[in-house]
């Protein structure tokens, strides 16, 4: 088998290359390809159903692809049980063994790989304290809450110094305050011992601000993987655009191309004005992102990039304020301000009230063309 | 407010003190009875060295209290056929115990990860098992253990091993219905955690599948040991020759009881009390938290 291990230039801990793993007729994953650099932490963001946690087990070896490839550190994994894979696991539930103390929990895994006692003992001292948990160790798992335990079952894996850890979901069972500590945490215990993680979530606070670089899962494919950062300003796909974070979409004749600019028709006298490559004549679709648009009390300027809009619902989010306004005949449209910076008329608008909207020339996104068909469906879809 | 919700406090210990009192009280009573000494007017033509020496025929009523005495133990002990019915019955229970508890824990491992459609006919037969009369069990179970040895060379007659095969088919379902609901409700994260961490599948088995089922195999052995020793329909048709404690029992109520059995009792009673604290204790020590209530259930079956 080794004679025939497909080689990598040795610069990624994991790649996939057109894995596919089918359920029945359900295609969980279809003929994903990537790349983890070493030392890099990854998250595969998705909405439950994406495929990302199938893509971890397919790594873990819990699963086997039914096509394509698996090179963990160079070389093919395809067939090698989880127990013989130099990955370790960060589970949803913690799975630690509650027959077992802290400390023995933490040790299984040198158990398994006949270090001595004392030494897998002390090893085992060194990742609680990694991971502050140290004064437990007698404690049986079940007595610790749930951050503590998923302390544990953080220290149980990195223990064993794998090449890759992965984590599936792991602070998906803990409330809020936790969670933003933990986040905290793990990035920290990241940098401290250098493995490369992957994280699957379908948190996308959580990916954005942790990862080095986020790959976007829907219906078993990749639809983006790119710095955070890009992710959140330059999605590719109406996916992409609309699942990070919030998005307003406009979608319209191409009637003018020129530059690197585009000017879209979105129907009902609005003209949107942006930069990027478009040909003239297609349909396209653009995004707008809620906190790149401007709200004023009255009516609009008339001018591209501007619009007349009905005011549905006014809300206050502490130092926001978020107003969800009609276009007329194209559908409900969100803004959202910095209160300090926004227009002090709209505190006294109520529903019902006209407001103009504006936005300039580097918010609208193009998200692709859409064939007029299918918008509609899509649209669904996706809500 | 307040005294009313103390008032249901009240209400609910003493219906709880109620039903245990009718729950305990019987064998309370047992153990008094073994104190007994036989009526007076049976005595009056009796002239042995010990009371208890009395033909049980001439013992007259029992079940009035007609004073102390400590003799019916040693004549239960010294019974021509009480103890060794009772070693038989404790041989034969605490092997069925051991072999319905390693079948079914095969079966119930082999059965949970089976798919469905497959797992049907196991299913059926097993559940076919325990709703079958055992009545019908026994009279089938007597003609086929003498056509097999008709037509099988070196089948054993009737005897032990034969009350031992018919009852281990009955305590091995049971003892995978046990074994699986525990299997099943563990779920397989803990088994893929460990694989994880390295360990194969035998070790993964041996360090965490085996602990994690532990209380319920416990559960299981007792409750095959429990069935199998106080079992009469099945052993009464395949027993041959052999006498199991409840067969003697059931033939000395013809006779008339004794106290003697009433003492024999007490002490396997006491026997029993004395292993089941002395487990708990052991558990509470080891403290063993999960799955205690599989170990308690299995207590409360317990003679």
């Amino acid at each position: 088998m080794s004679g025939l291990s497909p080689v990598s230039d040795g610069a990624y801990d994991v790649e996939l290359r057109a894995v596919t793993k089918r359920f029945g007729h359900l295609k969980a994953v279809d003929a994903v390809s990537l790349k983890v650099r070493k030392g890099e932490f990854l998250s595969l963001l998705g909405p439950s159903g994406c495929g990302k946690t199938t893509s971890l087990r397919l790594v873990a070896g819990f699963e086997q692809p039914d096509e394509g490839e698996i090179l963990i550190g160079g070389t093919d994994a395809v067939g090698t049980p989880p127990y013989r894979r130099d990955v370790n696991t960060v589970f949803q539930q913690y799975a630690l063994f509650p027959h077992m103390s802290v400390l023995d929990n933490v040790s299984y895994g040198l158990k398994q790989r006949k270090v001595g006692k004392s030494e897998r003992y002390a090893r085992a001292r060194e990742a609680l304290e990694l991971v502050r948990m140290t004064g437990r160790e007698a404690q049986k798992p079940t007595t610790l809450s749930g951050g503590q335990q998923q302390r544990i079952a953080l220290a149980r894996a990195l223990v064993m110094r794998p090449r890759v850890l992965l984590l599936d979901e792991p602070l998906g069972a803990l409330d809020l305050k936790l969670r933003k500590e933990m986040q905290i945490e793990l990035k920290r215990i990241q940098e401290q011992v250098g493995i490369t993680f992957i994280y699957v979530t379908h948190d996308q606070g959580e990916a954005l601000s942790m990862s080095d670089r986020v790959a976007v899962m829907a219906n078993g494919v990749i639809e983006q993987i790119d710095e955070p950062r890009v992710i959140y300003d330059r999605p590719l796909t109406p996916f992409v655009a609309d699942f990070i974070g919030d998005m307003n979409f406009l979608t319209g004749e191409v009637v003018e191309a020129a530059d690197g600019g585009f000017a879209i028709d979105a129907g009902a006298g609005i003209v949107v004005r942006g930069r990027g490559q478009a040909a003239k004549g297609t349909r396209m679709r653009v995004g707008i992102r809620p906190e790149r648009m401007v709200a004023v009390a009255g009516p609009p300027a008339g001018t591209a990039n501007s619009a007349g809009a009905e005011v549905v619902t006014k809300m206050y989010l502490g130092d926001q304020i978020q107003i969800v306004a009609e276009l007329p005949g194209i559908g409900s449209i969100v803004v959202r301000e910095q209160r300090a910076s926004a227009d002090p008329a709209l505190d006294s608008i109520h529903p019902g009230d006209r407001i103009a909207l504006s936005w300039d020339e580097s918010s609208p996104l193009l998200l692709g063309e859409t064939a007029p068909a299918s918008t509609a469906g899509q649209q669904e879809e996706q809500s | 407010m307040r005294k009313r919700r103390l008032r249901a406090k009240h209400a609910f210990t003493a219906w709880a003190v109620v039903v245990y009192g009718f729950l305990f009280l019987p064998i309370l009573v047992m153990a008094v009875f073994a104190f007994n000494k036989p009526s007076p007017a049976a005595l009056a033509g009796f002239h042995g060295s010990s009371v208890c020496a009395i033909p049980p025929a001439q013992i007259g009523n029992i079940t009035v209290w007609n004073g102390f005495t400590s003799c019916w133990f040693s004549a239960g002990l010294h019974d021509p056929t009480y103890i060794p019915a009772i070693v038989t019955s404790l041989q034969i229970a605490a092997v069925a115990a051991v072999i319905s508890t390693v079948l079914g824990l095969c079966a119930a491992l082999a059965l949970a990860r089976m798919k469905p459609r497959l797992r049907a006919p196991f299913d059926a037969l097993v559940y076919l098992t325990l709703v079958v009369p055992e009545i019908v069990i026994a009279v089938a179970s007597l003609i086929f253990f003498v056509q097999a040895r008709n037509y099988i060379h070196g089948f054993p007659g009737l005897g032990k091993v034969t009350i031992l095969i018919g009852q281990v088919v009955f305590n091995a379902s049971v003892s995978m219905l046990i074994i699986r609901a525990r299997f099943v409700g563990m779920g397989d994260v803990l088994e893929e955690a460990s694989f994880d961490l390295g360990s194969g599948p035998v070790g993964t088995f041996r360090q965490v599948t085996l602990p994690r089922l532990m209380p319920a195999i416990v559960s299981a052995a007792l409750l095959s040991f429990t069935f199998s020793f106080d079992d009469y329909v099945l052993p009464a048709f395949t027993n041959g020759t052999t006498n199991t404690w409840p067969i003697v029992l059931y033939s000395a109520v013809r006779f008339g009881l004794t106290p003697a059995v009433n003492a024999l009792a007490t002490i396997m009673l006491a026997v029993t009390l004395t292993a089941v604290i002395v487990t708990a204790v052991m558990l509470r020590r080891s403290r063993t938290r999960t799955g205690s209530g599989d170990a308690a259930l299995a207590v409360q079956v317990l003679p």
